[in-house]
């Protein structure tokens, strides 16, 4: 797939660069819990904590690199040129096994392209390569 | 003149709580006006945004008997939502002599364009608004119930210039977009998504949207001011069929699904109620005025959080107007992807529907003849994407002129607003001022 690189900035460059070194991790801040008591985690990141609005607790946890579908489209008119000459092709919702609120996006590599991907399935994250830079992107592969 | 300012976040009504409206039924509005309408700009400065733009604003005036003179406040969507002229002479698309000479009058118009360029000497209270007329609209509603102007004309050019529209080039993203663009996640893609998830949910299909597609063609039919009235009278009678034949734009979306941009330009007056009772036309109140700005947990719009926005809508619609879902005569919710104006018609609870129960509801008697008389205006779906049909139809609908579209029930009372559950900016309508 012809994914445009993201451009890091000072905020996601932790996230990008753990891409880089095959890690997914979430920022995370220390000061909060979210209503299940459980850690208080917000992606994409963002300069301050989305729930307390401070800075100082901010830092960034590794997730185990599971999730599971949460619900797809399939696109056959991208506005994005670069994925213009793979269409059609999913564009999937994964929310992460660690943390359901957070949710990344998917191509699904691997998945054809039809009414039977599997929403609910399991998938696995693995770095793809991008077409503008070094930088590497979470994706996630269907495992069950 | 100073330079015009955005208007102020503090003034939109944004949260619950905020009880009755200090204005309500203080403001009305006293004139529409709409210019022609076509696919595209030809590139005559005949019929440009700003020439477009001033049409329309001199028939919302003659529509209330009034001159440019009697006008104090412009409230402008200063943007068009096409792609932008350019001003690139090598390509064959330079600007003009003034007041073509910028982009301001080709891809937007400005409020201070708008005061040069049609005289309009005695206004004193300028302000723009982003994203839809719909924002414009709620902000001149709360300007003129605050005092700081007595007459304001709000005015949108929406454009749509030669050329393939919105494409994002490249091979590198950064700000929001190094989360989205990787992937191709836009907001078609988020309303594809939701509505697969609505379906999923509720058992529903995207072929039972066929017959809220067909009536808002219908209604279409009836709107002479919309574009497929006056330029593709023919797509207007589109079958079941032929809807569902049409090419997957982001499955489950097609391209029926999708409002069609075009070139054209609209204009509403609002007053103050006192004032109104000497103009031309019947008044149509304000009851109230409604934004939300939604905040999402993740990386997208979850249903959820989908079906809790327009709940929320729904309730600060309700709550600053007084009136509840069952004294809601004419719905106008904006339709400009049809995928989520399930969102709104269940949100709003009009005419008892509830959650999974819109697209069973699309299959009854949704006609304007009939009880159920949901959108009206046909939407951009049947006109065009302008994204103020639905307030037009709304406030026509209300003063009993909508002609042939004209509901047969009740029609003292509407709601309409654009443009998605997470961001949207909402008028309740009556017409009387109690």
């Amino acid at each position: 797939m012809g994914k445009m690189s993201p451009v890091p900035d000072e905020v996601s460059k932790p996230f990008w660069d753990a891409c880089n070194e095959g890690k997914l991790i979430v920022q995370n801040c220390a000061g909060c819990k979210g209503n299940d008591g459980k850690d208080w985690l917000q992606h994409p990141p963002q300069a301050a904590c989305y729930k307390c609005g401070t800075t100082e607790n901010l830092t960034w946890k590794e997730m185990n690199g599971r999730g599971k579908i949460h619900g797809y489209s399939t696109m056959y008119d991208s506005r994005i040129r670069s994925l213009q000459e793979d269409q059609p092709f999913i564009i999937a919702v994964i929310e992460l096994e660690d943390a359901p609120e957070i949710k990344m996006f998917s191509h699904l590599p691997g998945t054809p392209v039809d009414d039977d991907v599997p929403v609910g399935g399991t998938v696995q994250v693995e770095f793809q390569d991008t077409l503008g830079t070094e930088q590497k992107v979470a994706e996630w592969r269907v495992v069950s | 003149m100073a330079s015009t300012e955005m208007f102020p976040e503090s003034r939109y009504r944004k949260t619950e709580g905020l009880g009755v409206w200090e204005h309500r039924g203080k403001v009305a509005i006293v004139g529409l006006g709409n210019s022609p309408t076509s696919r595209r700009w030809d590139g005559t400065l005949e019929t440009s945004l700003g020439a477009w733009t001033m049409l329309a604003a001199q028939k919302a005036l003659d529509e209330a008997g009034i001159t440019v003179d009697d006008v104090d406040g412009v409230i402008a969507c200063d943007k068009g939502m096409g792609d932008d002229w350019g001003g690139d002479a090598s390509q064959g698309r330079g600007y003009f002599e003034a007041p073509y000479d910028s982009e301001d009058g080709l891809s937007g118009v400005s409020a201070h364009w708008l005061v040069k360029n049609m005289g309009l000497k005695n206004v004193k209270m300028t302000y723009h608004a982003p994203g839809c007329l719909s924002t414009a609209l709620v902000a001149a509603a709360q300007a003129v119930g605050d005092g700081e102007a007595h007459t304001v004309l709000v005015v949108r050019g929406t454009g749509n210039m030669p050329g393939r529209y919105h494409q994002t080039p490249g091979n590198t993203t950064g700000g929001n977009g190094q989360w989205t663009n990787p992937w191709g996640w836009q907001l078609i893609p988020q309303i594809a998504f939701g509505f697969d998830q609505y379906c999923r949910t509720y058992g529903k299909n995207h072929d039972m949207m066929a017959p809220f597609i067909l009536n808002q063609r219908r209604n279409g039919s009836m709107f002479p001011e919309g574009f497929y009235y006056q330029n593709r009278p023919d797509d207007l009678q589109i079958t079941a069929e032929d809807y569902l034949a049409s090419r997957w734009i982001c499955k489950p979306m097609n391209m029926n699904d999708c409002d069609l941009p075009i070139q054209t330009a609209g204009a509403f007056l609002f007053t103050t109620a006192e004032r109104a009772k000497d103009m031309k036309k019947k008044p149509v109140y304000v009851l109230n005025h409604v934004t939300q700005r939604g905040v999402v947990r993740s990386s997208l719009e979850t249903m959820a959080e989908t079906e809790e926005f327009s709940a929320h809508i729904a309730r600060k619609c309700y709550e600053g107007s007084g009136l509840t879902a069952s004294e809601v005569d004419v719905f106008n919710p904006y339709d400009g992807f049809t995928l989520f104006t399930q969102w709104f018609l269940e949100g709003f609870g009009w005419h008892g529907v509830g959650k999974g129960e819109a697209l069973d509801f699309y299959a009854g008697d949704i006609r304007v003849e009939g009880p159920h008389p949901f959108s009206s205006s046909g939407g951009n779906n049947g006109n065009g994407r302008t994204r103020w049909w639905g307030h037009y139809d709304t406030v026509q609908q209300l003063r009993g002129e909508a002609g042939d579209r004209q509901v047969q029930i009740k029609h003292e009372t509407g709601i309409s607003g654009a443009f998605t559950p997470g961001h949207s900016d909402w008028l309740v309508l009556g017409t009387s001022p109690d």
